[in-house]
């Protein structure tokens, strides 16, 4: 009996029997020069009903301090930021983490057309769930990471890592397609830009 | 050049007054435009219906009826689009090198009334006189399959006395679809129903087309609803002016009632 | 646990029950119009658009193209990343490898990222019957589970449910499954979605097992794409220790630089936003973080089927966006059930009779469940030219009929228009007839068109279909050939 793969491969071979494989594919267009990214990126954030707030390096502890306004947070092992009465994440439960009321990390990239944050999961943003399960995210992304669009981020990121890409909190369009922000994943997203 | 006239089956048989309109449009504007007698139809009603074996001797006598025209014109966008992008799949599926070769020769110099007009005429003002209020209704295969834009509109607009007023919803289909408005009636006579009330928003006297099969289907409910709006084909108002105006107390479609008694 | 559409009637029959649901009518028309517009606005910001649908096509198309070469390509890159891949050539085999996955690990329950290729395996109730709970973690998905329901459309499966139907779903369901719903439940959107949080949570972390669908699968990396919004996928991809994936073979890119006009097309077509709320991505198995037991199904069901379709094969391109449901006037108006299938709609119209072929009747309904309109061409991210697929597949069916001993009456007309139609003079002979009819008409009819033109009213027979809401001008005694012959083409005679 042949199996399955071999069954699957022998079919799509023959569907294809006589059919050129050569595509022309043109290439992706790129975005026209949109001029501040930092400030667009921003804007774009903004447009998700995510909270966004921009700082310099010496004002980041405080102002960090600030946003959690004493709730209680998990920093990954990496973060590099002191973070008042907080968690370091080495190796959490999930039940653990539901018991904690925020997140604080840091981001791979930022991207200024889409809004867009995307974390590699490196040591400073550290495990998939912990960015997940807690109510509140305070991302803290360096101007310097923000990337004018989503060609430039993918050139960027390596896909051997875990990447989870965020626009914003938690939303859904699924009650009468009308957008409502909050469902499974943290319902805050709190944006801090540091340059 | 010569320009042959592709009347199209739907308005040879049940709208002449297109068809004629079209002659004395063109007529009036230096157009010694023919009508091929061989011509029948464009096939597309086998072709969307499925019966691609039974379109080929249709495209065959297409093809043969405007060989040797230089331009072949339609007050349809949906037999234009039929010759420019259906004929090839037909032709291909006959296995006949001849017909390929011939309805890929003879699709591009096919037009829709608006595109001949403007594309290859280069007017916008035809010397219409028309003194009603309009809106215009973009059919699919116009739209879509063809992409004639605002052609028409802006035929509209050069034409004297004519009031156009948008339509809301415009680039909806208004569920003709061919024998879709047979197979699926329900669903057809649903869309049908909101082309309708959107024309009557309008508060239109004539609704306008460039394609009398939809215009057949949308007016045909108006009429139902005893709505107060005529159905008018793009080339009768273009062909309307101030004598033929004069002899008539509005636009009609096809032969009035009157006429035939 | 959940409808079937096994025994649908065709579309033309379900469509009419359909078309009497007032409730529907008015969801329907609220949310297509509501996306519509929201789409429109965030396509209408990208400049290079069209050359973005462009770049998509020819990514998806080329990958189609080579799929073999592909699949064997991302086969080796899952293994190495430390992914099980499984193939399956139809759905009870891809039930089968992942139920048994589930009972490997002694689960009685998996949690579920919204997935079309599960829904079309009809996994859910395969488990069901092998005694392992599949929860539906999408907050539409949950809504139809709760509701006994049947998807009805590829996004938002609960489209035609509004917010008074959907609180009175959580209120009498919720409990039956898990954490019931507050008893001060609102129709409020917000609450509903803070209810369908809490409901899911406690499955969320005690679930073991998970099972996901991919947007995309990256051929050179191996990486899988789930992209979505409410945060659901993420914990069903993150929390478990078990994640089991069914691809359809159609999801493979080449490279991961493939992901980019796609990454930017699917949102904007989709949910009418720059970017959905959240993406993930993952290779294999990824030490310390995540599932630490990742399987990969490859999935045919009719696949291979539609790629050998010169035609048809474009749209094994689909992203499964719902663009074309979302501008299509037949599905506004019918909603999703009355397509028989998990996939409604224009591309439900070509995907469904290209997987399955056209042999029972509901399938072979659904070429034709259209108007030819194009708006779903227009707003295709991989350009899929459905208007010419469903002409295709129109073909299709009737050549299926050819050799039928007693031709349907539909063929019969057709082949008689055929026959006046290839010689003018035989039409010159059938309009004389119909320019008698049209005398006889115009004396007997009652009923005039605006402006006077005589008119038929309702007719019974196979006229019904027309005139039962439409009225019909009577044909002209004279047709235009005629004219042009009698007056030699106006120059004599009533030229005008």
């Amino acid at each position: 009996m042949t199996s399955a793969r071999d069954e699957i491969l022998r079919r799509v071979r023959s569907a294809l029997d006589g059919v050129s494989p050569a595509v022309a594919v043109p290439p992706a267009p790129r975005a026209p020069d949109r001029g501040d990214l930092v400030a667009l990126f921003v804007e774009r954030v903004e447009d998700y009903r995510a909270e966004v707030t921009r700082c310099t390096p010496a004002e980041l502890d405080g102002l960090v301090a600030e946003v959690l306004n004493g709730a209680q947070a998990v920093v990954p092992p990496g973060l590099g930021l002191d973070v008042a009465g907080s968690v370091v994440d080495h190796g959490l439960t999930s039940i653990e983490l539901d018991g904690i009321d925020a997140v604080v990390t840091r981001a791979a990239v930022g991207i200024a057309e889409t809004g867009t944050i995307v974390l590699d999961h490196q040591p400073d943003q550290g495990r998939r769930v912990i960015s997940l399960v807690p109510d509140l995210h305070v991302c803290i992304v360096d101007s310097s990471q923000v990337v004018a669009d989503v060609p430039d981020a993918i050139a960027l990121l390596d896909p051997a890592r875990p990447l989870t890409w965020i626009s914003g909190p938690s939303a859904t369009s699924d009650i009468e397609l009308d957008r409502v922000e909050g469902v499974h994943g943290p319902r805050t997203l709190h944006v801090v830009v540091v340059a | 050049m010569r320009v042959a006239l592709q009347v199209t089956c739907v308005n040879d048989a049940m709208f002449p007054d297109t068809g004629k309109a079209v002659v004395r449009l063109l007529r009036r504007l230096g157009v010694d435009v023919d009508f091929p007698r061989a011509q029948t139809c464009c096939g597309q009603p086998m072709v969307n219906t499925g019966y691609l074996d039974e379109a080929v001797p249709v495209v065959r006598t297409f093809v043969d009826a405007f060989a040797g025209y230089d331009a072949i014109v339609t007050p349809s966008g949906s037999c234009a689009g039929s010759a420019r992008h259906q004929h090839s799949i037909v032709a291909e599926r006959s296995g006949d090198a001849v017909l390929q070769a011939a309805v890929a020769e003879t699709g591009p110099r096919t037009y829709e009334l608006s595109e001949f007009l403007v594309d290859v005429l280069g007017v916008t003002d035809v010397g219409a006189y028309f003194p009603h209020r309009v809106t215009y209704h973009p059919t699919c295969h116009s739209l879509r399959m063809l992409g004639v834009g605002d052609r028409p509109q802006r035929l509209l607009e050069a034409v004297r006395g004519l009031t156009l007023v948008d339509l809301p919803h415009a680039t909806e289909c208004c569920g003709f679809g061919g024998t879709f408005a047979l197979k699926n009636a329900d669903t057809s006579v649903a869309m049908g129903a909101d082309k309708a009330r959107h024309v009557r928003d309008t508060g239109a006297e004539v609704l306008v087309a460039g394609d009398n099969s939809c215009l057949m289907h949308i007016g045909g409910m108006l009429s139902r609803q005893r709505a107060g709006v005529r159905v008018m084909h793009l080339a009768e108002i273009l062909a309307s002016t101030e004598e033929t105006e004069g002899e008539s107390d509005g636009p009609v479609v096809g032969e009035r009632a009157g006429d035939l008694a | 646990m959940s409808g079937t559409f096994v025994g649908m009637p065709a579309f033309p029959t379900a469509a009419r029950a359909a078309l009497g649901n007032t409730q529907l009518r008015r969801n329907l028309a609220h949310a297509t119009h509501t996306i519509r517009d929201k789409r429109a606005q965030v396509v209408g910001e990208v400049e290079e658009w069209e050359a973005l649908r462009l770049a998509g096509a020819g990514v998806k198309e080329a990958a189609l193209r080579d799929l073999a070469t592909h699949l064997e390509t991302l086969e080796e890159s899952l293994i190495r990343a430390g992914a099980v891949v499984h193939w399956a050539r139809d759905a009870e085999e891809a039930c089968e490898i992942v139920a048994q996955v589930a009972k490997s690990h002694q689960v009685d329950e998996v949690v579920k990222v919204k997935s079309m290729a599960t829904l079309e395996i009809g996994l859910n109730d395969h488990l069901e019957r092998e005694g392992i709970a599949a929860w539906e973690t999408d907050l539409a998905e949950l809504i139809v589970q709760l509701g006994d329901d049947l998807p009805s459309h590829i996004l938002v499966p609960a489209i035609h449910r509004n917010r008074a139907e959907i609180r009175e779903i959580f209120r009498t369901r919720m409990a039956a499954s898990g954490r019931p719903a507050p008893d001060d439940l609102s129709d409020d959107p917000a609450a509903l979605a803070g209810a369908a949080r809490e409901h899911m949570r406690e499955k969320f972390l005690r679930a073991k097992v998970a099972v996901s669908g991919a947007n995309f699968a990256v051929a050179d990396t191996g990486t899988l794409v789930v992209v979505e919004s409410e945060g659901n996928g993420r914990m069903c991809l993150t929390l478990p220790e078990v994640l089991i994936s069914v691809v359809g073979i159609e999801k493979v890119v080449a490279t991961w630089s493939d992901l980019d006009p796609m990454l930017r097309l699917l949102p904007r077509s989709s949910t009418g936003e720059r970017m959905n709320p959240y993406t993930s991505t993952w290779s294999g198995v990824h030490p310390g973080d995540g599932p630490q037991e990742v399987h990969v199904v490859l999935l045919d069901n009719g696949r291979t089927r539609a790629l050998a379709d010169d035609v048809g094969r474009q749209a094994l391109r689909c992203i499964r966006c719902s663009a074309c449901l979302n501008v299509c006037p037949v599905y506004e108006r019918t909603g999703g059930h009355a397509y028989g299938s998990v996939y409604p709609g224009p591309i439900g119209a070509i995907l469904n009779p290209l997987l399955k072929g056209v042999s029972d009747e509901q399938t072979a309904s659904l070429p034709y469940a259209s108007s030819l309109c194009g708006a779903c061409f227009e707003v295709c991210p991989v350009r899929i030219d459905i208007p010419s697929v469903l002409v295709d597949q129109r073909a299709a069916v009737v050549d299926s009929h050819r050799d039928d001993r007693r031709p349907k009456a539909e063929a019969v007309a057709m082949k008689a228009a055929a026959w006046a139609f290839s010689d003018s003079r035989r039409l010159a002979w059938a309009e004389r007839a119909s320019g008698l009819a049209g005398r006889v008409m115009s004396r007997f009819s009652r009923t005039t068109l605006p402006g006077g033109r005589a008119a038929a009213g309702r007719l019974p027979g196979p006229a019904a279909g027309w005139t039962g809401a439409r009225d019909l001008p009577a044909p002209p005694e004279e047709s235009f050939r005629a004219w042009w012959d009698r007056t030699d083409g106006g120059q004599f005679g009533e030229g005008r």
